[in-house]
């Protein structure tokens, strides 16, 4: 099989597998050591310079780092990356000192940037860094986007909002809010050097059944509910509410009721449990909370008597595989009507754009989204670009910030006169860890541990009152414990055959098992006879060649410790553990 | 060598034998010895062996003496039972355990100081004897404890690692093991796993004295040019009689060998040894053929290795001596003590 070379970076950075896939490529290892060693602000600091909203998104983000989480392969769960950011966000104390200022000289490029959500404010938090003057306009009478307007204060209260999109307009970032832009021709003739478009997918799908319109009043768009909470404008809600879908709106929205005094709260959805959108997380939170989630009904008809909505019918079906285990349901003819006084629409999300017009160069393709450069998302109108759910259609808030760092990367690139695709490179650094027979730099051992449970209030309370956060966070006590239970992925194992005397010292060491000496072959044949078999092809086989016996060095990556035991037991240092720091290029890096 | 203990975690890839453990699940306390020992090797393999056979650990007895390889019973089979006794004397140990309780597996690892020097005698009536055990020697040519002196497998002309050359002759256990009555006898090399977990898995299922001296090589003092128990040397002059499988009874034979190429031997519990010949005609059930053929290749400076010798009809001290089956912790008082009935009845037919 091919030898894989250390020295290229795609092996490294994947055997990290949280910071691989987290789209903004936070270093995730990095943090959760420096939250074990005490150091709060700089934890925050790491975090914020690669996923701008640590506070924010150690509430809510949807957490893809946590399923990759090779604990979690070793282990019952993964590490609690996600809520470890909020660690740093709470326990950071004053941070200004540690803030970076934006450039007194100003580059005199002036750049638009419309909707103050995630995608606009890494944009112009990447840009202000460089000189540029960013004005951000927003509808809206605070900056948040749909951070502030659609997800519940229960789980994300605004202090930590407000706290984290000041540190974006302390760099002299210009937010105009109340500023709706109603034409983006009239903006482009306004002569910005660039517009950036990160305006989300602002509309709810709806469900057009029988009996919608006449039911009007008791049928709302979850999204335009959830911000009418957000806003003061919804106090109350029906004793028995039915919210319509399964992703994570879905559980905003039946969490939400329950807050506003509704008693019976069901959610249902045309999929199975195991297929809902909605991340297993808010799922267990929804059932703690007392909702009730149905699974394989779809909704027909709103049923009303007289324009008072009384119920919802659905026909039963039944989830069916194929042979390309391609999923259907399959209707059984089986009716119910479930009686209900209010009902939630949260089937999905939609963009609109009625504020670009169609005859100003902009390209949209068939699914009425913009025609975007892949990488570069940069419009068919060269100095246009679009980032966030606005882009791609709707994904979550760490989408929308990664897109912004890759926008901002072409906003520069573009007013630097530069091609946008020639994009620059990360950076990547090797440093050896070791500093004695049995020391590292990093802590080795590994905490058997169990996953900590984030302390929540009482149900009794939480259910009181929609604003009142529902987490408490880790106390420092826990945060350390779940912080060691990362198991450093970061620290790689690199091999050099030249100085191996293959005494197999390192293969009886290891604790899973993952190393062997065994003849070349091609990867499906090793994957097999390995001493422990490798089905995972999603982790990649490390093989180093030139050993003297001609045998290879197949490690399988896929359960690897990080303990580094297989290099304090190598007699020659063939075996050493050196820290990958990936350095993922912003707008600016060269 | 580490102060850390292996982690536990283990993830749901890792393979259960029959009895459902794992590998891990054969292993003891943390090793000590210097990083890259060849005997941590050789106690890696042993697990694999164990895990592979399916044994109870607690089915097992583990005893050694004195040295760096009479430390490794500590780290494998932290489960079973072990006797570490005064240098030298495991095989006086091994032979009072076997004569108490025949149904235990016996495994006795010693080293080559213990074994070819201090416990010489004892080995060689241990090996006499036929204690029903499986004897390895982890043979690295130095004391490694004292810091490097030549031990007696020592080759003649062997440099040390300060640049002595060794002017004694070697003692070769697995001559010895031959000629005393042996019935299963071994080498083999802790940098070559694919040979040596079958011949301990043979040995661990053969039913009189097995014999395996292991060359093991001391990373810190015995690992240079000039030495012939180095992994280089070892590596460059071995010469493998044979390669072996060891099926167990349940298990069908599956092995595709051109004919006359496969030798099978089947042991006392219905074990069975594959036998696959390697390059020369060797008869591994020849005694006096296999001694000629290892004074022969060491004379030509070769390190001769394999399962060399395997008496099919072995016999042990428990049927030389007539011994009762059951273990004596298993018999009661009326069959331990049978009364003056018994005696008188005995006493008349000896007079």
């Amino acid at each position: 099989m091919k030898r894989i070379d250390t020295g290229t970076p795609d092996h490294l950075h994947q055997v990290v597998d949280c910071q691989w896939a987290c789209p903004a490529h936070t270093p995730v290892p990095e943090y959760l050591r420096l939250i074990a060693a005490g150091r709060f602000a700089e934890s925050y600091e790491i975090n914020w310079w690669s996923n701008v909203f640590p506070g924010i998104l150690g509430r809510v983000c949807d957490r893809p780092c946590e399923p990759a989480c090779r604990r979690g392969r070793v282990d019952e769960e993964p590490v609690a990356i996600c809520r470890m950011k909020r660690v740093a966000a709470d326990l950071k104390g004053d941070i200004s000192s540690r803030m970076p200022k934006a450039p007194v000289e100003k580059n005199g490029k002036r750049i638009a940037c419309v909707g103050a959500g995630p995608a606009s404010l890494t944009v112009a938090r990447d840009l202000a860094l460089l000189g540029y003057q960013v004005t951000v306009f927003d509808g809206g009478e605070s900056a948040g986007g749909m951070m502030r307007s659609q997800i519940p204060k229960f789980r994300l209260p605004d202090a930590v909002i407000d706290e984290e999109c000041g540190y974006v307009e302390a760099l002299d970032v210009d937010i105009r809010l109340n500023s709706w832009i109603e034409s983006l021709g009239a903006l482009n003739a306004e002569g910005w050097d660039a517009v950036f478009v990160g305006t989300g997918a602002p509309r709810g799908r709806e469900a057009e059944l029988p009996g919608r319109q006449e039911a009007a009043a008791n049928i709302h768009i979850g999204i335009d509910w959830l911000s009418n909470i957000a806003f003061d404008h919804v106090h109350s809600v029906g004793k028995r509410v039915i919210v319509l879908g399964g992703g994570n709106t879905a559980m905003d929205c039946c969490r939400s009721a329950r807050r506003l005094g509704a008693e019976d709260v069901r959610v249902i959805v045309r999929s199975g449990f195991d297929e809902m959108k909605a991340s297993p997380w808010e799922k267990d939170e929804a059932l703690h909370e007392g909702i009730i989630i149905q699974n394989c009904m779809v909704p027909m008809a709103f049923e009303h008597d007289g324009g008072t909505l009384t119920g919802v019918t659905f026909e039963h079906v039944e989830v069916q595989h194929d042979a390309h285990g391609k999923r259907s349901l399959v209707p059984t003819g089986r009716m119910e009507t479930v009686p209900c006084d209010e009902v939630l629409i949260a089937i999905g999300q939609e963009n609109t754009f009625p504020w670009i017009e169609r005859d100003i160069g902009l390209e949209f393709d068939r699914w009425d989204l913009p025609v975007l450069g892949e990488k570069t998302l940069q419009s068919t109108i060269p100095n246009i670009f679009f980032g966030g759910d606005s882009a791609l259609g709707p994904k979550n808030i760490i989408t929308a910030v990664a897109q912004g760092h890759d926008a901002a990367i072409s906003i520069d690139l573009f007013c630097k006169g530069e091609d946008v695709n020639n994009r620059p490179p990360d950076r990547i650094t090797l440093a050896s860890q070791k500093m004695g027979l049995h020391e590292w730099a990093y802590d080795n051992e590994i905490s058997e541990e169990d996953r900590q449970k984030v302390p929540v209030r009482s149900l009794e309370l939480a259910l009181k009152d929609v604003r009142l956060e529902l987490e408490l966070g880790f106390d420092v006590k826990k945060a350390c414990a779940e912080a060691e239970r990362c198991l450093n992925c970061d620290m790689a194992t690199v091999f050099t055959p030249q100085t191996c005397i293959e005494c197999d010292s390192c293969v009886d060491i290891c604790p899973t098992e993952c190393i062997t000496f065994t003849d070349d072959g091609d990867e499906d044949d090793l994957r097999g006879r390995l001493k422990v078999p490798a089905p995972n092809l999603e982790q990649p086989l490390y093989v180093a060649g030139g050993l003297k016996t001609g045998r290879v060095m197949v490690k399988d990556e896929n359960i690897c410790l990080h303990c580094g035991l297989c290099s304090e037991r190598c007699p020659t240092n063939a075996w050493d553990m050196q820290k990958v720091d990936w350095l993922v290029a912003h707008a600016g890096a060269e | 060598m580490t102060y850390l203990a292996k982690p536990r975690l283990l993830s749901e890839l890792q393979p259960r034998n029959e009895l459902g453990y794992t590998r891990r699940d054969y292993e003891g306390a943390i090793s000590t010895l210097c990083a890259g020992c060849g005997h941590d090797s050789v106690s890696a393999a042993i697990v694999q062996a164990c895990y592979e056979l399916d044994i109870q650990p607690h089915r097992m007895a583990k005893l050694s003496g004195i040295g760096c390889s009479s430390k490794t019973p500590d780290y494998f089979l932290g489960a079973s039972h072990g006797f570490n006794s005064v240098h030298g004397r495991m095989p006086s140990v091994a032979t009072g355990a076997a004569l108490a309780n025949r149904d235990l597996i016996y495994l006795g690892v010693s080293g080559d100081g213990d074994s070819a020097s201090i416990g010489i005698g004892q080995f060689a009536h241990a090996m006499r004897r036929g204690v029903n055990m499986t004897y390895i020697v982890e043979n690295n040519g130095v004391y490694g404890l004292t810091k490097g002196q030549f031990s007696a497998t020592a080759d003649k002309g062997s440099k040390s690692k300060k640049g002595v050359l060794n002017a004694d002759s070697p003692i070769d256990l697995v001559a010895l093991a031959l000629q005393l009555g042996a019935s299963y006898v071994g080498r083999s090399f802790s940098g070559d796993k694919e040979q040596l977990i079958p011949l301990i898995k043979g040995a661990l299922r053969h039913h009189g004295p097995a014999f395996i001296d292991v060359i093991s090589p001391c990373v810190t003092f015995n690992n240079h040019a000039g030495s012939t128990k180095s992994y280089d040397y070892v590596r460059e002059h071995n010469e493998a009689v044979n390669r072996i499988e060891v099926i167990m009874s349940r298990h069908p034979i599956e092995a595709s060998y051109a004919p006359g190429s496969l030798r099978r031997v089947v042991q006392h519990d219905g074990s069975v040894l594959l036998l696959r010949k390697l390059g020369t005609e060797y008869d591994p059930t020849d005694r006096i053929g296999a001694m000629n053929h290892l004074h022969e290749r060491h004379a030509l400076g070769e390190i001769v290795t394999g399962l060399l010798y395997v008496d099919e009809g072995a016999e042990d001290m428990h049927r030389n001596l007539n011994t009762v089956e059951t273990p004596l912790n298993q018999l009661d008082d009326a069959d331990l003590c049978p009364g003056s009935l018994a005696l008188d009845a005995l006493n008349a037919s000896l007079r």
